[in-house]
C-alpha cells in the first residue's frame, strides 16, 4: 500500500513544479518596472481610501461551521458505507438514525434563519 | 498485448536493473517516471481545453471563434500562453509577496494531483489508493485554500470580499457532493476509484441517476462556472480574487479553472459512466484510455454547454439553492440507496438495478411537484403589489387634499 | 536508514518546524498558514502508519474545515494587515527550558517503554482494515453506542455554535 502512497508522494513533490516553472520563466523574461502609480491597488477607477478589512459579516462564519458539522458527519458515514454489505439491517438502520438526528440539526439551522443570506 | 505503457516500463525496468540498480531505486524511477508522464499529458491536455473552450463558446454564439493562427485556430493557445509569460508582473503595494506569489500555484497543482487517481485503463492507473473518493475531496480542499491566500494576499477590499464569496460557495457546495459520492460507494463497497470502474458492469449512471445529477451541479458550483461564477462577475465584482493578478499568474488561475472542468468531467466518468469500460477493454487495454477521454469530453460539452444557456445566479439563490434543496434531497436519497440495497440484498440483479432506478425516478418526481409548488408561490409573492416609498409626507398629503377639494 | 525512516524525520522537522513558526509568527494570518503545513505534516505521519483512511479524514476535516473557520474568523475580526505585536514576553527563555525539559523528559519516559525499539507489524491490507473499521462503528458489541452519540454530540455542536454566532434580526 505505501507503494500507492509513493507515487502521490512523488506527485506531491513534482506537483508545484510546473505552475512554479511558469512563474520563474515569468520572472526572467518578462519586463519589471515599478512605478509608484501602477502598484496602487484597483478600487472601480477611484484612488483608494481606507485601511483594507472587511466588516464582519456573521454570515461567512456561520456557512463554515455549518459545512464543517456535516463534514464530519459525513466523513463518519464512509466506513459504514464501504463495509455496508457485510451489514446486517439492522446495521443500516443505524446508519439511518444517525443521519437523522443530524438531519433534525439542519431543519433547526434552517427555521432559525441561519442559512439566510442577508 | 495492446497495452503500450505496460511494456514500456517493463523494458526500462529490465533495462535498469540490468544495469545494476536495485529493485527500490528501480521501482522510485518508474514512479518519477509516471508522474512525469501524466503531468506532461495533462498539461499538454490543458493547452488544447484553451482552444476547446474559444472554439465551443464562438459556435455556441453563432461565430467563428479564433481561426486566424494556424489550421482553425490552433496555434491560438501557444500564442496566449506566449503572450502571458512576457506580461509585466506588477506586485501591487502592501500585498504579502511571498503569499501573493504562492497562491497562483495552488489551484494548477491540486488539480495535477487528482489525476494520480484516475483509471485510465484496466492496467494503467497512477496509484490504486483504496481511499480514491475521499482524496479527490481532500485535494479539493486545499484547491479552496489556494484562494483564500490569493484574495488576502492582493491587499484589496474587493479581492477579499470575491475570495470570501468564493469560498463560502465552494464549502456549501462541498456538502451535497460529498453526499452524492456516498452512493457509489455504497454501490459499489469500496472506495477505490479501479474498484468502483470494475463494479460499474451497469453504469451507475442508470441505477443512480439523481446521484450523477447531483454530483454534476455541485462539481460546476465548486468550479465556479456559470450559472455559479458570480464571483468572477465582471460587472459586479470585477474579477473577483484574481482581480490583482497578472501575465502568468492570472494564467495559473484560468488554466487551472480549466483543467479542474476537464477533470471534473474525468471524475464523472469515471464513477457514473463506467470509466475505461467499452467494447473489446480486455484484449486491447489502451483502448481504455480513448473511452475515458471520450466520456470525459462529452460531460466537459455538456458542462460549457450549461455554462453558455443559463443566466447567472444572485449569492441568496445560489445558497439556498445548495442549503435547503441538495443537501436534504442528497440525504433522502442516500436513506434511500442504503435501504433498497438492504432489503433487496439477495434478489437477482436485473431487480435490483431496476428498483434503484425506479427509486430514483419517483424521489425525481415528487422533487419536481414541489419545486413547481415552490416557483409559483415565489412567483406570487414577487409579483405582489408593494407599497412604494413616498417622499410626501401626512402633512404635505393633507394641504394636497385641500387643495383638491378647493 | 531505510526510507520510511529518511521521509519520517524529514516530516518531522517540517511540523515541529511549522509549528514553532505557528508560535513565533507576527502576522495572525501568516500563523494560520503554518499550522496548515503542521496539519499537512501530521496527515503524513498517518500515511507513514499505513492509516491512509486517517490521513485523507485529517486532511479533510483539518485542513478542509477547521483550518478555513479559523482563517475565516481571523480575517473577519482583526485588521490583519499590519503587524500584530510582539509574540513573546519578558519570560519567554524560562517557557523554553521548560518545554525542553518536558520533552528530554517524555523522550527518556518513552525509551524505556518495550515498544520503542520494535518494529511495526504488518497489519492487513487497506481494503480489509476499512471494512473492519465499517463493521466495527455500527457493530453491537463494538463502537455503535459512541458512534450514535457522536452524531447527538455533533447536533449539540450545531444548535449551541447557530445559537451563539447567530444574532436574530
Amino acid at each position: 500500500m505505501l507503494n500507492d502512497w509513493l507515487f502521490i508522494g512523488i506527485f506531491l513533490v513534482l506537483a508545484p513544479i510546473f505552475p512554479g516553472l511558469a512563474i520563474v520563466i515569468t520572472r526572467i523574461i518578462a519586463p519589471r518596472k515599478p512605478n509608484l502609480l501602477k502598484s496602487q491597488t484597483y478600487e472601480c477607477g477611484i484612488q483608494t481610501f481606507g485601511d483594507t478589512w472587511v466588516q464582519f459579516k456573521a454570515q461567512y462564519y456561520i456557512f463554515a461551521l455549518v459545512f464543517l458539522i456535516f463534514d464530519v458527519e459525513i466523513v463518519f458515514l464512509y466506513p459504514w458505507a464501504v463495509a455496508f454489505n457485510q451489514l446486517p439491517l439492522f446495521a443500516v438502520l443505524e446508519g439511518v438514525l444517525f443521519i437523522l438526528i443530524l438531519v433534525t440539526g439542519l431543519v433547526y439551522a434552517w427555521r432559525k434563519g441561519a442559512l439566510e443570506w442577508v | 498485448m495492446g497495452d503500450p505503457i505496460t511494456l514500456i516500463a517493463e523494458f526500462i525496468r529490465g533495462l535498469l536493473t540490468g544495469w545494476g540498480f536495485s529493485s527500490g531505486l528501480v521501482t522510485l524511477i518508474l514512479k518519477f517516471l509516471g508522474v512525469g508522464a501524466v503531468a506532461s499529458f495533462v498539461l499538454v491536455l490543458d493547452i488544447l481545453l484553451v482552444w476547446v473552450e474559444r472554439k465551443i463558446v464562438a459556435r455556441f454564439q453563432d461565430r467563428l471563434g479564433p481561426n486566424r493562427l494556424g489550421p482553425f485556430g490552433l496555434i491560438q493557445p501557444i500564442a496566449d500562453v506566449i503572450k502571458l509569460l512576457i506580461k509585466e508582473d506588477i506586485l501591487p503595494e502592501g500585498a504579502d509577496k511571498v503569499v501573493y506569489n504562492l497562491a497562483p500555484i495552488f489551484p494548477l497543482a491540486t488539480v495535477l494531483l487528482l489525476w494520480a487517481v484516475i483509471p485510465m485503463a484496466p492496467t494503467i492507473l497512477g496509484s490504486d489508493v483504496n481511499i480514491g473518493v475521499l482524496y479527490i475531496v481532500a485535494i479539493g480542499d486545499l484547491g479552496t485554500l489556494g484562494i483564500i491566500m490569493a484574495g488576502w494576499a492582493s491587499n484589496n477590499k474587493y479581492a477579499l470580499i470575491g475570495a470570501f464569496r468564493t469560498v463560502a460557495q465552494m464549502v456549501s457546495y462541498e456538502v451535497p457532493m460529498v453526499i452524492a459520492l456516498l452512493i457509489p460507494v455504497i454501490l459499489a463497497h469500496s472506495m477505490g476509484m479501479q474498484s468502483i470502474v470494475d463494479a460499474q458492469s451497469v453504469w451507475f449512471v442508470v441505477m443512480a441517476p439523481l446521484a450523477a445529477l447531483i454530483f454534476l451541479i455541485t462539481s460546476i458550483a465548486e468550479l465556479g462556472r456559470a450559472p455559479f461564477d458570480l464571483t468572477e462577475a465582471e460587472s459586479e465584482i470585477v474579477a473577483g480574487f484574481h482581480i490583482e493578478y497578472t501575465g502568468m499568474k492570472f494564467g495559473l488561475f484560468y488554466a487551472g479553472e480549466l483543467l479542474h472542468a476537464l477533470t471534473v468531467s474525468a471524475l464523472m466518468s469515471t464513477l457514473f459512466l463506467g470509466g475505461w469500460r467499452g467494447p473489446f477493454v480486455e484484449q486491447a487495454p489502451i483502448l481504455g484510455v480513448v473511452y475515458l477521454f471520450i466520456k470525459a469530453f462529452f460531460v466537459y460539452y455538456v458542462i460549457m454547454w450549461v455554462r453558455y444557456s443559463f443566466p447567472r445566479l444572485r449569492i441568496d439563490q445560489m445558497l439556498n439553492f445548495c442549503w435547503k434543496f441538495l443537501t436534504p434531497l442528497a440525504l433522502v436519497l442516500l436513506i434511500v440507496t442504503a435501504i433498497l440495497d438492504k432489503v433487496l440484498a439477495g434478489a437477482a440483479t436485473s431487480v435490483y438495478i431496476l428498483s434503484n432506478l425506479g427509486a430514483n425516478l419517483v424521489i425525481a418526481w415528487v422533487t419536481v411537484q414541489i419545486l413547481v409548488t415552490y416557483a409559483k408561490r415565489e412567483r406570487q409573492r414577487v409579483g405582489q403589489e408593494r407599497e412604494i416609498a413616498s417622499f410626501r409626507k401626512p402633512e404635505v398629503e393633507e394641504l394636497i387634499a385641500q387643495e383638491v377639494v378647493k | 536508514m531505510t526510507p520510511i525512516t529518511i521521509v519520517f524525520l524529514i516530516t518531522a522537522i517540517v511540523t515541529l518546524g511549522a509549528a514553532v513558526m505557528v508560535v513565533t509568527a507576527r502576522n495572525l494570518v501568516h500563523a494560520a498558514l503554518w499550522l496548515i503545513l503542521t496539519l499537512f505534516g501530521v496527515a503524513v505521519f498517518y500515511v507513514l502508519l499505513s492509516a491512509s483512511f486517517l490521513a485523507v479524514v485529517q486532511v479533510v476535516i483539518y485542513i478542509g474545515a477547521i483550518a478555513i473557520l479559523m482563517i475565516f474568523a481571523i480575517m473577519l475580526t482583526r485588521r490583519v494587515m499590519q503587524d500584530t505585536g510582539p509574540t513573546v514576553n519578558q519570560g519567554w527563555w524560562l517557557a523554553a527550558l521548560i518545554s525542553i525539559a518536558l520533552f528530554g523528559g517524555l523522550s527518556w519516559m518513552l525509551s524505556t517503554w518495550i515498544g520503542f525499539d520494535t518494529n511495526m507489524p504488518q497489519l492487513s491490507q487497506g481494503a480489509d482494515s476499512l471494512q473492519q473499521l465499517g463493521q466495527a462503528l455500527v457493530s453491537p458489541n463494538a463502537y455503535i453506542l459512541p458512534f450514535e452519540l457522536a452524531s447527538v454530540l455533533l447536533l449539540a455542536a450545531l444548535i449551541g455554535a447557530i445559537m451563539i454566532a447567530w444574532e436574530r434580526k
